[in-house]
Parts: structure tokens; sequence; C-alpha cells
């Protein structure tokens, strides 16, 4: 097909999350005018779900705010819509992907964006009411009735969202224990000084840890859970648990179809499948960076947002967007924590700043390359590392670490 | 509701009616503005919905927050009229703001 072609050719999106509502938008964005029928097994419209462990938790967001779009936008962008829908099946040789209804939908190009789901503990008690999980706002609506003042929580998984749970869980009044198996919290996302920062930043707002701690079993009365029984034989007493143990890309439905996958569906830098009718993006791709010559799936908005693009772009035959630096945030009390870059292949650390007055960053570096940041109220750490990442250029050591030296210059 | 103006670099216009409450981000997102992409929601974390206030509504925008400058200072294109449109909340007295968005974001 032509780039001209393609201005009307059916898109069908699978997953109305972040990076598939995003998808809709930025294809009519760049004068897309062809059908786009979007499916989300969820009943809501595509919402964004940073907030769910954060804002939205504490009561200081409504659903309306995190809506991507209005809902009269799709209907005036001739957006349809198949909200509950679930996807079963893809017919690459017929260009149909067909619903659990029965209903098949054909189409020209089909973008995959059916995100991740929340890992689950396989042990005694997992299906006990109160056992949650935060991924939807389903499941965020039943996390927020379960807390309030005096309430206890057990967070398995000292992760990101586990930590910003903890948080806003305080933030209501409730008690919380962080349970977590390796030596330290966020041991797989983020280095030690960071670790230690949070866990004494939460313990002195209340939180207490169980670190290298296993989780045996949920134990309830009368079908709720009541408590958590570690490998050590204690038993902490909590009124609802919320397991934040990693996610699992949904690529079950690009497996099923033929397409290559890896931990998640194995895309190009156009977001492009091995199918070059079928795109995949967002959390459930396993992608290019360009930036670090390897593959990687990531979770972040930033990831779905940059995905969406490309996918739209390629379909439209216009240039792809800048490739960009990988980039986190997570707010936690009145921390702001922005995480530029990854760290791979990272010989050194960097510490600029006073971690005990919480103004500090991380930088991580290959030699005198920059690969990493992780900045805690600390934005120009944040953003000149981001740009002296993309810039690949070597960095002058001694002045990063000098406070006196203004991030401008460093970056320079 | 109020009416804000939000010009494209390349000079289109889009004239919306905003709801009291929202914010400037959220008005141009909500109605797919191109050129104000939000990565971070709202959140001041990534000066990715910066836009350039029209002179006259300067003193009805307010001030900027310490976060807001230290991320403003390393955006592209920064004049002393750059915003980061999350942080300026839509009210009545906003009625008929207008704002200039950058060329990109990055």
């Amino acid at each position: 097909m032509s780039a001209e072609a393609n201005q009307n050719a059916c898109v069908v999106i699978v997953g109305a999350g972040h990076a598939g509502g995003s998808a809709a938008a930025f294809l009519r964005q760049y004068g897309h005018e062809g059908r786009i029928v979007l499916i989300g097994d969820e009943p809501l419209l595509p919402y964004q779900r940073p907030p769910l462990s954060k804002a939205w938790l504490k009561g200081e967001a409504d659903a309306d705010s995190l809506a991507l779009k209005p809902a009269e936008w799709y209907g005036e962008n001739n957006v349809f819509l198949r909200l509950s829908g679930v996807a079963e099946r893809i017919n690459r040789a017929a260009k149909t992907v067909t619903l659990a209804s029965g209903e098949a939908i054909s189409y020209d190009f089909l973008i995959l964006a059916t995100g991740a789901r929340a890992r689950q503990l396989p042990i005694p008690g997992a299906d006990l009411a109160g056992v949650l999980a935060l991924r939807t706002a389903a499941d965020a609506e039943l996390l927020k009735h379960a807390l309030g003042p005096g309430k206890r929580l057990a967070v398995i998984g000292g992760g990101y969202v586990g930590l910003e749970a903890a948080a806003s869980a305080r933030a209501l009044g409730a008690d919380v224990v962080v349970v977590e198996r390796e030596s330290r919290v966020l041991a797989r996302v983020a280095c030690e000084t960071l670790s230690t920062f949070f866990q004494d930043y939460h313990r002195a707002r209340g939180v207490t840890f169980e670190l290298n701690a296993g989780v045996e079993a949920f134990e309830g009365a009368d079908s709720h859970i009541h408590g958590v029984r570690l490998s050590d034989g204690r038993v902490l007493p909590c009124d609802v648990v919320l397991v934040g143990v990693g996610a699992i890309p949904n690529d079950e439905l690009a497996k099923d179809a033929g397409l290559a996958t890896a931990n998640g569906v194995v895309v190009d830098l156009e977001a492009r499948t091995d199918d070059p009718a079928i795109f995949a993006i967002g959390d459930v791709a396993h992608r290019p960076l360009p930036l670090y010559e390897r593959q990687f799936r990531l979770e972040s908005v930033p990831n779905a947002l940059e995905q969406a693009k490309q996918a739209a772009s390629a379909i439209l035959g216009r240039p792809g967007p800048a490739p960009e630096v990988p980039w986190f945030w997570s707010d936690q009390y009145d921390l702001k924590l922005q995480i530029a870059g990854l760290p791979f292949e990272a010989d050194r650390q960097v510490v600029r700043g006073d971690v005990a007055a919480a103004k500090f960053a991380v930088f991580h570096l290959k030699g005198d390359l920059l690969r990493a940041v992780e900045a805690v109220n600390a934005p120009p750490e944040f953003m000149a590392g981001k740009q002296l990442i993309a810039k690949r250029a070597p960095v002058n050591v001694e002045k990063l670490a000098d406070t006196s030296v203004s991030m401008k210059e460093v970056a320079a | 509701m109020a009416k804000i103006t939000y010009i494209e670099h390349d000079g289109t216009e889009h004239a919306l009616d905003v709801k009291p409450g929202l914010t400037v981000m959220e008005g141009a997102v909500k109605n797919n503005v191109p050129g104000i992409d939000a990565d971070c929601g709202g959140a001041c974390a990534c000066a990715t919905c910066h836009v350039y206030v029209d002179e006259a509504w300067l003193d009805r925008t307010g001030d900027k927050s310490a976060m807001e400058e230290s991320m403003l200072d390393f955006a592209e294109n920064v004049e002393p009229n750059s915003r980061l449109s999350c942080q300026i909340k839509v009210t009545d007295a906003l009625d008929g703001l207008v704002v200039r968005l950058p060329e990109s974001q990055h």
C-alpha cells in the first residue's frame, strides 16, 4: 500500500490502555482518515494508570482526570470502541481479529497494545478476598475501599508500585508492612544507595519492612485475608494484601498467531513485528534500544507514547520520532524520583548532592559515558543527565560530583 | 468554561473551551492538540508540555514553582514567557488565554 492509501487504511488496535489509546490519537493527529477500531478488555475508556497508586489512591484525582480523552472525542474522531471486548485470535492470512463474542473485525494494519498483567503468587490463599493487585482502575478501587485509618496493609514486593501504594496508604492513615524477598527494596530496578534511602524514608514515616522474607501463604477466615505467613513461620496480621511482584507481558495473542515473541512481542524501531501489517507497542513490546544496542521490554508511559508514535508514523509513511532516552518517574510522600536511562554495563557510580537532605542524584557510568541517572528531588540532574545520555559524549566526573559546578556547566 | 487558544508552531490555531479546574496541558491533551505530549500526565516530571504564554496573560497565569523553573531550565528554546502548561490551572480569569507551542518538546 502507498502512504496515501494507508491514510484510508483500516487500523485495528487491540488494547485500550495508554499505548492503544495514544496510537489512535496520534493516527488522527498525523492525518489518518480511515477507520480505527479500538478493542479493550476493560469496560473503561483509555485512562492513565500511573496515578492509580499515587494521586488517585489518595483521593486527589477523579476518574475524569484519569481519562486520556473525553468520551465524545472517540465519536467525533470516528474511533470505534469495543470496550469489554476480548480479542481471542488473529487470522493473519484473512487479516481479521476475532473477539470472544464471535465478531471478526478486518484490518489493514493491526496494532497490539495488550500490555502486561500483574504476576500472581502461586501460594495457598492467593484467591482470598482482600488479596489484591494494582494494575487496573478496578484493582485500585478495591484497594482504596480497603484502606483507611487503622487498616493494616501488607505489601508483597518492594517495587515501585508497592512503595507508591505504601506511601499513599500511610497518607490515608493505614498501617503498612512491606515484605521483600531480596535484601533491599527496588533490588531489580535501582541502585543500593537509592534502596537504602527509600527504606529509611518510609521507615521514618511509619512503614515497617520485612527484608529477605519469603511468603509461604495467605491466611484467612470466612474466605477473607487476615494474615501473611512468612517462611520463618511468623504471621503478619493484616486486613488487605497488595501483591506487587512484577508483570507478565500479554503476548499470547501474538504467540498463537505465530509472531516472534521473547518476553514480549519482538518489534523493530518502527514498532513493527515480523508481520509487516502488525505492530506491537507499550508494555507488551520487546523493542530495540538503540542507545544501548539491545532489545528490551520497558514498562512506562514514555515508552508507550514513543512506540505509539513510531507505529502511527510507520503506517502513514512519516519519519518516525527521534529516539528517546528511556525514563521513569515515581512520586512518594514529598519525593520526586526521576530516572533516565538504564545502567547496562555501568561500572561506576557517582553520587551528587546530599542523600540525608533528600536531594541527590546517583549517576551510573561506563567509563566516562553516562548510562543512567537516578535523581531524587533533583530535576536539573535528571534533565541534564538525560541529555548527556542521549549525546553519548564523555563526562567530566570530577565536575559531575561537585555541586558547586552547575549541571548546565557539566552538560555543556 | 474558559476559551483557550493554542497556536501550533506552524501557526495552526485551536480555540477550545476548557473546564476550569483542569490544567492548560489537560485542555490540550484531551482535545488532541498536536505538540503537547505531556508524557508524565502532569506530574511536572518531564517538560514535554512546554508553552509560551502570550505576554498579555503573564501576570494572570501565576508564578513558576522552583521545580517548574528547574525543569524549564533544561528544555529547548526557553523564553522568559515559557511555562509548563501542566502547572497552569484553568480558572474563569483565564478566559481568552493564548499560548503558543514550541517547535519540539525535547
